[in-house]
């Protein structure tokens, strides 16, 4: 027993460390004074200054478009290219580059974008940030259809096509339905990850617009405001919801299984 | 029908084709063109010379390569080192411990201890680092906490450690998820049998969990390591522009000094770190 | 130099402008070679054209021009369109402007040192004075601008210097010297903050030093740098965006500053600027046209537009920053403390900072090492 004991220590750090920021920035959203430091007060202040700040709000509305854009992409063709790699080759090749911009830094993905928009003379926009966040949410969605396929029948597959389908109907009839999960799951991964996505954005975004991290970034340079610690509450709200959410829909979804 | 069983012997090989195609030649494009073109780019704006204002001049040149020898940059390449590994073993200290906990919850505490680990990763990254000012800073919440037991204000904003710490809070459940999937697959029972032998929990740990939990250790650090390594976001927000690690270099170079050609140069540089980190993992998991 | 804290919205136009442009944007692409004069190709334009044919997209920093100016543009000059895409450094905007095809872009807000930079690459439109009879508004010092003598390709849109911004209420004694920020007392041990952008990040040990801005040689920039380096231990941060906040809440005591962003108006701040006595630099943001500008009749009348003193005035009145239009200034009422006050007379006793071409890279590299240390 003394093992664990000792062993709860570094535990119950890690839960401090993890949630004694997060904490802080929710109590301080409530914060009556204009100071980020020093709670004087409740108050819902700097809820109504972030919901009439237009730059967040447009930020936010273009982290949106990016997300739904790059997640539609990276969903069809991350979904196109795992069935495709797992049933229509084996090359190892293929496979690692399909993992290639799941494993590359950031930065450097994002200095490539820059290089090549800016050899193609491509003017920089939302939409260039999309093809970018595609590329990465790609690779993630391909990866996570594999997994559910590695675990799909094959057989079923197969016969299918011994009963003369072709590998269009197949996927559609066959492999698509099986793969249901897996997509959804790969979807909702790419769209996460694209929102709060910063350091490709920041490099392939141009100067007209901006997505929600790059509108915080630049609000965090220009000094410390408790409007942001409105905006991180109202953010850990969302996640927190989508949590919930997503645990009944799984559970929902896996007693219908069962049934 | 008739059509479909007369062509039944040879649909396999040409449906098998057509199918590759099909479902391999949208997304290989797509990575193609955004993917290995930009790469590709990155590598050769190595050897050409900078344009004057950002952009490249087509002219070879060693000199990228010779710059990069020089003691400024191999010394923020070692800084970048040191902090992204003392980030990635505190995290490692933590997150074991927490993770090999977890993993002996009941299975309803199990789930909630995950999701508590995982949901600070959700709010926004950079606001992540943002919490850290108000804490750290010389007004903020640390020092007014030692100032009320009489303690002395320390400068804990704007170096070094701060910075280590935004990359451990950034990336810490990075580490334990690998860690926990790691410990979870242990079998109870080879635990027991080795306690059974009379093994001090101390020597089970060593001689049984440890080992088998190699490949999760290493792929746990390259997580955390990997993103702090070129990281540049939080060396600004929390260095106080007085730290560099090689992504600030590397974005100084490429939307400051644009400076391109010796920026993609850093990134190859950051590239190169990473690749020998990688395939040594691959060696140590071979060998585990 | 960079933007104000005011934040002002995106307007959707841009937007939309933005996507379409984009679209567009596949052939084309300004051309870098500097081969033909700049004087030599300057454009016939035509003092009667059909402005309702033209349309402007302008690049500026954030909220560095009214709100409104969209609308007002539109109504006063009868363009057809007015587009405002916003740079958040002088550095992005010569991206935009340089790499990466047609920019689409027919007048820049750029300073001065890169408006010459821009004019040395055979990009920019000389100006029309024809086109600009506002031109005659400016103060008489505002077109002896060392990097553009007579604003034969930019006219400038603020102007003003760098000093020491600095808590009156919380120093020993008034800084008076750059040495004070670079050898900080005791009492300012870790209470001071230098710029981050390198050409102001130099300048208060290059000024300290007796030497120009605009150096090149290598002896200077190496003692500069140690200047620099003997320093940073006693610094709080290096700082371009938060000096001003950093004052006011005292975490900071003394900070480089420029003078449009020292918050002196409030007198219960106790905050002051001071010009440290081994001088300083001058500073100006301009308005260019680009050579490659297809509504260059527009671009003119815009410029002329902006140097009413109703609208310049703006400027002055909003955020603080001083203009160069003395028909506009005349009308701003300066309040005590303000350092709206500052003559041009002693403006043009700061040195103006040039653009140093390849020589650049040497401040790349100071600032670098500097961070790295």
């Amino acid at each position: 027993m003394r093992r664990s004991r000792l062993l709860y220590v570094p535990f119950w750090a890690t839960y401090v460390f993890l949630y004694a920021p997060i904490v802080v920035l929710v109590v301080m959203s409530f914060n009556s004074g204009e100071s980020a430091y020093t709670y004087e007060g409740f108050s819902l202040k700097w809820y109504a200054d972030l919901a009439a700040d237009e730059r967040i709000m447009d930020g936010l509305i273009n982290t949106l478009i990016v997300a739904t854009g790059s997640t539609v992409i990276a969903t069809v063709l991350g979904t196109l290219l795992a069935v495709g790699l797992a049933r229509h080759t084996r090359s190892k090749t293929l496979d690692a580059v399909a993992l290639v911009p799941a494993v590359l830094p950031d930065l450097v993905l994002a200095i490539g974008l820059l290089l090549f928009y800016g050899m193609i003379q491509l003017t920089l926009g939302l939409y260039s940030v999309i093809l970018a966040h595609g590329v990465f949410a790609m690779a993630f969605v391909a990866a996570v259809v594999r997994t559910r396929l590695s675990g799909a029948d094959a057989s079923l597959e197969e016969a299918s096509r011994d009963l003369g389908a072709g590998p269009v109907t197949t996927f559609r009839k066959v492999t698509l339905p099986q793969l249901a999960p897996g997509i959804v799951a790969g979807a909702l991964l790419a769209f996460t990850l694209s929102l709060d996505e910063f350091v490709i954005a920041f490099f392939t975004i141009g100067n007209s617009e901006q997505t929600l991290p790059i509108v915080i970034y630049s609000m965090i340079r220009f000094g410390v405001t408790p409007k942001i610690n409105a905006l991180a509450a109202v953010l850990l709200l969302v996640s927190f919801t989508a949590v919930i959410v997503g645990q009944r829909m799984t559970k929902i979804g896996e007693s219908r299984a069962q049934d | 029908m008739k059509v479909s069983i007369e062509a039944r012997p040879v649909s396999p090989s040409r449906g098998r084709r057509l199918g590759a195609f099909v479902f391999l030649a949208p997304g290989l494009t797509y990575l193609i063109v955004l993917l290995l073109v930009p790469l590709a780019l990155v590598l050769s704006y190595t050897v050409f010379q900078r344009g004057r204002f950002g952009g490249v001049v087509y002219e070879f040149t060693g000199e990228n390569f010779a710059r990069l020898f020089d003691p400024l940059y191999l010394s923020v390449l070692g800084t970048s080192l040191k902090i992204a590994g003392l980030a990635t073993l505190i995290a490692l200290l933590l997150g074991y411990p927490t993770a090999y906990l977890i993993a002996q919850l009941p299975r309803k505490w199990k789930t909630i201890a995950l999701v508590a680990i995982v949901l600070p990763f959700w709010t926004n990254f950079i606001i992540r680092a943002y919490a850290w000012i108000i804490l750290l800073s010389g007004p903020g919440l640390v020092n007014s906490g030692l100032q009320a037991l009489g303690l002395e204000p320390v400068e804990l904003l704007y170096n070094e450690g701060a910075v280590v710490t935004g990359l451990l809070y950034s990336y810490l459940p990075l580490m334990v998820l690998p860690l926990y999937a790691a410990i979870e697959k242990l079998d109870p029972q080879l635990r027991e049998a080795s306690a059974n032998l009379g093994a001090s929990a101390f020597t089970t740990f060593r001689k049984v969990t440890l080992p088998l939990t190699v490949p999760g250790v290493m792929t746990g650090c390259l997580f955390v390591f990997v993103p702090s390594f070129g990281n540049f976001v939080i060396p600004e927000i929390l260095g106080g522009g007085k730290t560099a690690m090689v992504g600030n270099l590397i974005r100084t170079e490429f939307l400051k000094a644009r400076d391109w050609p010796f920026g993609s140069t850093l990134a190859l540089a950051l590239i190169a770190v990473l690749l020998v980190l990688l395939l040594a993992q691959a060696w140590v998991a071979r060998r585990a | 130099m960079f933007r104000t804290r005011v934040t002002r919205r995106l307007p959707a136009a841009a937007a939309a402008a933005g996507l379409a442009l984009a679209v567009a944007a596949c052939g084309g692409g300004s051309t870098n070679s500097a081969e033909t004069a700049p004087q030599a190709t300057a454009a016939q334009l035509n003092p009667n054209a059909d402005l309702a044919k033209q349309s402007l997209m302008v690049t500026v920093w954030d909220g560095y021009t009214p709100k409104e100016l969209q609308d007002m543009v539109k109504k006063e000059l009868k363009i057809s369109k007015l587009d405002i895409t916003i740079h958040d450094t002088n550095e992005t905007a010569m991206t935009k402007l340089t790499t990466g095809g047609d920019s689409g872009i027919d007048v820049a807000f750029v300073s001065g040192q890169y408006a010459q930079a821009l004019n040395e690459q055979n990009l920019l439109e000389p100006i029309h004075a024809e086109l600009i009879p506002n031109l005659s508004n400016l103060y008489p010092e505002a077109t002896q601008l060392s990097y553009d003598k007579g604003n034969k390709y930019s006219v400038p849109y603020t102007w003003g210097t760098t000093g020491i911004c600095y808590r009156s209420d919380l120093v020993k004694t008034p800084p008076t010297s750059w040495n004070d920020l670079l050898k900080p007392p005791a009492w300012a041990e870790k209470k001071v903050t230098l710029m981050t952008t390198e050409r102001w990040l130099a300048l208060p040990a290059l000024k300290s030093l007796g030497y120009s801005v605009n150096t090149a040689k290598d002896d200077e920039i190496a003692k500069a740098k140690e200047l620099l380096l003997a320093a940073k231990p006693h610094l709080l941060a290096f700082d371009d965006t938060t000096f001003g906040d950093r004052l006011i809440k005292g975490e900071a005591l003394m900070v480089e500053a420029w003078d449009g962003w020292c918050p002196t108006t409030d007198a219960k701040q106790n905050i002051k600027f001071a010009v440290p006595k081994e001088g300083s630099d001058l500073w100006v943001d301009t308005m260019v046209i680009l050579k490659s500008s297809k509504n260059k009749e527009a671009a003119h009348a815009f410029i002329n537009y902006i140097l009413d003193p109703e609208v310049h005035r703006w400027a002055a009145e909003n955020i603080n920053y001083k203009v160069p239009n003395k028909a506009a200034m005349d009308k701003v009422k300066i309040a005590p403390g303000s350092l709206l006050g500052i003559k041009p007379a002693q403006l043009l006793d700061g040195e103006a900072i040039f653009d140093l071409g390849q020589a650049s890279t040497k401040f790349t590299r100071l600032s670098s090492e500097i961070q790295a240390d």
